[in-house]
């Protein structure tokens, strides 16, 4: 059985449809680049997989894990193992870093009947998690990507994600604005993850990060449609011929 | 106009019986104080919407009932627990505005501190109240102010000598009551704290059983040179109730005072604090915030004076409102002639949970001196939809990620309080209440309309 199967999505913005019948399976230990020019509905894909519901999915399904995904609210999904990295994180005044970290750990936990953390047994997964990242424990108590830096945001998305530990994680053009150091560690977070058990799908407009995290697939979607789909060596013909449909 | 002399009227039986019964009435100057603020509210009468300080207030509610002045009323220890603060030495407690000695422990006090009711203290011709008594609360101010010096008799009488640092807090609880008919209270409270001295009050307004009441109250707060105080206001009583109340900070010399406002409950809820800093290098924080919800009526009316050179004020006032509740900031800023190097600053921010939820927000400056500084700013906004999808996002369900993002807000405030008893107290009060108005709150009806409706005001002059 696939993780994730999704079968002819359509999606709706308002009047607009942005996905006009989607098709993807994608295994355990796979990761799977989606490429694509501007407003193709890369990013209405992974806001739709974290169910976000300003997005009308009008027809239609997404099988997650063997379960509707369509009918989960996010904080389900996010419970069931599905996890997005903003493409612009949200800066949360008032809320500390750890302490929201730490809710959303132990929200997952509690779902799963686990016993919740508390603050004394957080802390040193909180900082070899931190480390990972090479980011400064400062942001340990600094609110939510409040005064953080376009890669101090990134970086702390990968952060929650390593904490958070998803079946599936969707990383939302993860790489746009990083300079090339800030690449190397969020491409070396990321490829820390990649496991078995583990899918990814990185959303990417550029073909750079895919010298770091190197996928499996790359599908290239535009106008709504995956238009094609093919292994690695995909990204790198894309980067000569650019994101014209085949005739 | 017809109801409201006959409300007039009947202010005037009370006034009568009050002045035959009262502690102090045979003291002349008490006798007069009354007197001619009793004259001075029939004169002025109610304020209506057509007054500028009144415009987004309408109190017509208190003016056409007829209250009557409360007596005593039984109320049981048992009943009195529930609000208490557990394991705090000095807890003094009025109910209808009258000291009750057997619901209230006053402890060991301090040498140099001394906590009673203001009636006793009448009774006994303290000296201190006789110099300080009506003093700095003004009865021109407007009618509720000259209402509440008509009737001052009792409420908390606090009394710290110079460079005495009493380190709990007083903590004075005022529970009013049901009755038959609509009740009517005037809490005086008289706070003095001498050179040098520090202390931290907790005034917190509760009731027990819901019928209309009136808590009008008033306190004056004089901070000697060099003092240090913190000054804490709780209002929750039953949403029947209308509370007015007055705080009057008298600051000397570098003295450095904080207020703290938090509005839970009542119905119609008119919140004045106005400070004078009196002294040179005097420091003021006006820190508060309000949370609405029903009808709630929630009205801030800061005035802050800044009478000598070199003081510094903050005002800081958050407002959160849901379903009909309407919020009110007023925060008005006088820079006397001769108070240069004013540093003077003032901050509203504003949430609106639902589309019936209102705030009218106005700063007004009045600036007589050349060389100060004088800013002010408000915003009003929605809950942000991307924060809490990105809660969300993270497992975080959506219950708990509003009370986090409600939390986020109201911490601004909560950060502006020292660590201690009091703000452990309101902190306690303020996160049950939020986690309340996070369980009834209904998603907007549309999204992202925050960009939309989100206003941010900011100026400098």
């Amino acid at each position: 059985m696939s993780l994730l199967e999704i079968k002819n999505l359509h999606v709706k913005v308002g009047n607009h449809e942005i996905l006009k019948g989607i098709d993807l399976t994608v295994n355990a230990g796979e990761v799977h680049s989606i490429m694509g020019p501007n407003g193709s509905g890369k990013s209405t894909l992974a806001q739709v997989l974290a169910r976000r519901e300003a997005y009308d999915v009008t027809a239609g399904e997404i099988i997650y894990n063997g379960k509707d995904l369509l009918e989960m609210k996010a904080e389900d999904a996010a419970c069931e193992g599905v996890f997005l990295a903003f493409q612009y994180p949200v800066e949360i005044p008032g809320i500390g870093n750890a302490y929201f970290m730490r809710s959303a750990l132990n929200a997952i936990r509690k779902y799963h009947g686990q016993d919740e953390m508390d603050a004394m047994d957080f802390l040193p997964l909180f900082r070899e998690k931190l480390k990972l990242l090479e980011m400064d424990e400062k942001l340990l108590n600094r609110s939510v990507n409040e005064g953080f830096s376009g890669g101090e945001k990134k970086r702390n998305e990968i952060l929650q994600m390593a904490l958070l530990e998803p079946k599936l994680a969707v990383l939302d053009e993860t790489d746009s604005g990083l300079d090339i150091d800030a690449l190397r560690i969020v491409a070396k977070g990321v490829n820390t993850l990649r496991g078995p058990e583990r899918a990814m799908i990185v959303v990417t407009h550029y073909q750079r990060l895919l010298n770091y995290i190197v996928p499996d697939f790359v599908h290239v979607l535009v106008n709504g449609r995956i238009v094609r789909s093919g292994g690695p060596e995909l990204a790198l013909e894309l980067e000569e011929t650019g994101y014209a449909v085949p005739a | 106009m017809i109801a409201e002399t006959e409300q007039l009227g009947t202010y005037l039986e009370s006034f009568t019986e009050f002045q035959k019964r009262a502690a102090g009435r045979d003291l002349p100057w008490l006798r007069k104080l009354r007197e001619s603020a009793f004259a001075r509210f029939c004169e002025v009468g109610f304020p209506t919407t057509h007054d500028e300080d009144w415009r987004f207030t309408n109190v017509s509610a208190i003016t056409k009932t007829s209250f009557e002045l409360s007596r005593d009323a039984k109320v049981t220890k048992q009943e009195v627990e529930q609000f208490g603060v557990a394991g705090l030495g000095c807890q003094v407690v009025f109910v209808n505005g009258h000291f009750s000695r057997e619901l209230s422990s006053i402890g060991q006090l301090p040498a140099g501190v001394s906590v009673s009711s203001l009636a006793e203290e009448i009774s006994a011709s303290s000296s201190s109240v006789g110099s300080h008594l009506g003093r700095y609360l003004d009865i021109h101010r407007d009618a509720f102010s000259a209402l509440n010096t008509a009737f001052a008799e009792d409420g908390g009488y606090v009394h710290v000598r110079r460079g005495v640092v009493l380190t709990e807090p007083v903590y004075l609880l005022f529970i009013s009551t049901a009755g038959d008919k609509p009740l009517m209270s005037h809490p005086r409270n008289l706070i003095v704290i001498e050179n040098e001295a520090q202390a931290t009050i907790v005034e917190d307004y509760v009731s027990i059983g819901e019928t209309v009441a009136f808590s009008n109250t008033a306190t004056e707060l004089i901070a000697g040179e060099n003092a240090v105080v913190s000054h804490y206001m709780v209002e929750r009583e039953h949403r029947q109730a209308f509370n007015i109340s007055t705080l009057r900070i008298q600051q000397g010399r570098s003295a450095n005072v904080s207020s703290h406002s938090v509005l839970l409950g009542g119905g119609l809820v008119r919140n004045n604090v106005h400070p004078v800093l009196a002294g040179e290098g005097g420091e003021c924080l006006i820190n508060g915030l309000f949370i609405g919800n029903g009808r709630q009526h929630l009205d801030n009316y800061m005035l802050v004076e800044h009478a000598s050179p070199h003081c510094a004020s903050r005002q800081f006032y958050n407002g959160i409102l849901d379903d009909h509740a309407h919020g009110v900031f007023h925060g008005r800023i006088i820079v006397h002639k001769d108070a240069q190097k004013t540093d003077a600053k003032q901050t509203n921010r504003n949430l609106l949970l639902s589309d019936d939820s209102r705030i009218d927000t106005k700063p007004q400056l009045e600036i007589y001196a050349d060389d100060v500084k004088c800013t002010h700013g408000a915003t009003i906004g929605q809950m942000e939809e991307n924060a809490l999808f990105y809660l969300r996002s993270r497992g975080i369900d959506e219950i708990s990620a509003r009370k986090l993002l409600l939390l986020a807000f109201a911490n601004e405030c909560l950060d502006r309080m020292a660590a201690g008893v009091g703000r452990d107290h309101v902190e306690k009060l303020i996160h049950a209440h939020l986690l309340q108005i996070a369980n009834s709150v209904k998603p907007l009806s549309t999204v992202a309309r925050s960009e939309d409706l989100g206003r941010n005001l900011e100026e400098v002059g």
